[in-house]
């Protein structure tokens, strides 16, 4: 289906699906194996200029907006949604310096990050803080014209390879929705550690570690925005991310019909192609619809977000929701076209399957996407009189 | 600064090739195509001469009109320019009539230092054009590069892929250079330079142009013509067999042995 893609659009999607099909593809069963660090793509993405997409121009990036990093997502996603994530996530760590960074902290981080010369990372969660953020307990205390932080952030992607952290730590626990605070910490600040590599069910090329803040003491010139926006940075660049989660979503589930179709075209039982049987052509059909629908949610509120409307919470839940609930079934069916083919390592649904899960998961669950959708239509309809 | 010339041939990227039914040579036009694979490799070992030594890399192709969407392709990976070679009367031509064209191009670009081309092109095959253009040129050419290193102002040690292994030869600039595949990797297009390409203005010089006489180019001017093209005739279904090595050989011996000498 045409979405109508201005030209500009359609070459950064071109140049996006070669690299996924020339680069990522043959390697993608590897990476997964092996668990390691995908550099050589983060440098040809950098190469493309890709790690600039989002980047204003004047820091050296590309300058465009959200539609346009979906649509990359979604070819990167295509070839491997753990390679995707690693790139992704180093946008998640840009967005506060982009949102609510000063004139000087934009100047010193993003333009290394547009040129690929750094990764990013965002430090949120906490073992006993995933879904219930509130509940963070990392702290930064003021110490002259410093701050020191304390505490371990679990579960951070790009942890470890990343040169630029985000944390969101507490500077007074007393006020409550005020408490928080963001902080961009560098890999080489003192008191800066990171856990072990967390082995996952998938997204397997993807690095997943502790990071552990011990008496990490910074500049004052660290505090993103002010001392007390913390969850309301984290809330809108989580807003900022979400449709880009969708988009992954997107790609990934496109990739699993692809596989899927064409297997059941090769694959010959009874006589005929498998494609030939209702129950797979109704299994096919419904997958191609769903995937469609998600991928026409994601672009409309990505286009809708580049509109710049005052709050796009209901929406962006909305753009994350429904493309990883249908990448999670659209996985597990493709697996079941292919049968026992399917469940073969040698064959690449298996692992798209096992990438799928964490969709529904990170960047907030689609349980707490639920609440948001809920808590907007609340606030919506008793305004309506 | 080293003016650096690369030269590009857009080709089928299919595997449906049709004939012209007269000429026998392939039809290009409103056939899907792509940049000779061999000459993204030449491209790349040219930009990086560029950011070593300095300089500009300049994109030269003959073909129909729709071949300007190759030279804007490979614009896309950060050459400084590119010239379109495009006439009628270039149509038909063999290697001798392609690389006379392209060595007149090159004088009336102003000469280059070093000239990069791709092993062969893929639906040829000959492996002729890179030499011939040297040859035109008179100046050295150092086929089937493996590895380029300067080892002084305007000298190169070319290492040259060989049947078996390979040697090394020190050449002069100016020089025309020849790549295989396992000269360097590819980088990926960036997107800046692909919107730069896109506005790019690209020069399209034919005959007059080049100041060639029409009976030097295209079909008129090729000394060899191309009778027929066909595909080999089948040999037939071979046997497969499969096996240990030991088990083989003595399968083989044993049936060597019935067939009898010949």
């Amino acid at each position: 289906m045409d979405y109508l893609l201005t030209e500009e659009q359609r070459m950064l999607q071109d140049l996006a699906r070669q690299i996924s099909e020339e680069r990522v593809k043959p390697i993608r069963a590897q990476l997964d194996e092996e668990e390691t660090f995908p550099w050589d793509l983060m440098r040809d993405l950098a190469q493309a200029d890709l790690c600039g997409t989002i980047i204003p121009e004047a820091y050296g990036g590309l300058g465009l907006g959200c539609l346009e990093n979906c649509l990359v997502l979604e070819a990167l996603a295509a070839g491997c949604v753990g390679v995707a994530t690693t790139y992704a996530a180093s946008f998640l760590g840009a967005y506060p310096l982009l949102l609510f960074g000063s004139e000087e902290q934009k100047s010193r981080y993003l333009p290394p990050l547009a040129r690929g010369e750094a990764l990013a990372a965002f430090a949120l969660t906490e073992s006993q803080a995933g879904s219930d953020a509130g509940a963070i307990a990392a702290a930064a205390v003021k110490d002259g014209d410093a701050y020191v932080l304390n505490g371990t952030k679990q579960w951070i992607t790009n942890a470890g390879e990343a040169e630029f952290y985000t944390v969101i730590a507490l500077t007074d626990r007393a006020k409550g929705a005020r408490g928080a605070s963001a902080f961009l910490v560098e890999k080489g600040d003192p008191g800066v550690s990171f856990g072990k590599k967390e082995k996952k069910m998938g997204i397997r090329a993807s690095v997943t570690r502790e990071v552990v803040l011990e008496d990490c003491r910074i500049p004052a010139d660290r505090l993103i925005g002010k001392e007390g926006l913390g969850f309301i940075v984290t809330m809108r660049t989580l807003d900022l991310a979400r449709p880009g989660a969708g988009a992954l979503a997107v790609g990934l589930a496109q990739e699993a019909l692809d596989e899927a179709a064409a297997f059941a075209k090769e694959r010959h039982q009874f006589g005929v192609p498998i494609i030939s049987f209702q129950a797979v052509q109704h299994m096919l059909a419904d997958m191609a619809t769903q995937l469609e629908a998600a991928r026409a949610l994601v672009y409309a509120v990505a286009r809708y977000i580049d509109s710049a409307p005052k709050d796009y919470s209901k929406a962006a839940a909305m753009a994350k929701l429904f493309p990883t609930d249908m990448a999670m079934k659209v996985t597990v069916d493709a697996v079941q076209v292919m049968g026992g083919h399917g469940y073969m390592r040698e064959y690449p649904v298996e692992k798209m399957m096992r990438d799928a899960k964490i969709l529904q998961i990170y960047e907030g669950t689609n349980q707490i996407m639920r609440n948001i959708i809920g808590l907007a239509l609340n606030k919506e309809y008793s305004k309506k009189k | 600064m080293l003016r650096i010339v690369v030269c590009i041939k857009q080709v089928p990227d299919t595997q449906e090739v049709r004939l012209d039914p007269v000429t026998h040579t392939l039809k290009r036009e409103g056939v899907k195509a792509m940049i000779n694979p061999f000459d993204l490799y030449a491209v790349e070992e040219a930009l990086r001469v560029k950011e070593a030594q300095g300089g500009t890399v300049t994109l030269l192709t003959m073909g129909p009109p729709q071949a300007e969407e190759a030279l804007r392709e490979a614009l896309g990976y950060g050459a400084d320019g590119a010239v379109l070679l495009s006439d009628r009367a270039f149509a038909g031509a063999d290697t001798w009539a392609t690389s006379l064209t392209l060595a007149r191009a090159i004088e009336k670009l102003g000469g280059a230092d070093l000239i990069f081309c791709g092993k062969q092109a893929i639906d040829g095959d000959t492996a002729q054009v890179g030499p011939e253009i040297a040859a035109h040129l008179n100046i050295p050419c150092a086929a089937w590069a493996r590895k380029l290193t300067f080892t002084g102002e305007g000298r190169l040690e070319v290492e040259r892929l060989l049947d078996h292994g390979y040697d090394a030869v020190e050449v002069r600039l100016p020089a025309l250079i020849t790549v295989v595949k396992e000269i360097n990797e590819p980088r990926v297009p960036s997107f800046k330079a692909k919107l730069r390409a896109k506005k790019e203005s690209v020069p399209v010089w034919g005959l007059a142009d080049l100041g060639l006489d029409p009976e030097d180019v295209g079909l008129a001017g090729s000394f060899t013509q191309v009778v027929k093209v066909f595909p080999p005739p089948s040999r037939g279904t071979p046997e497969v067999w499969e096996g240990a090595g030991s088990e083989l050989a003595a399968r083989l011996w044993g049936r060597l042995k019935q067939m009898g000498p010949r």
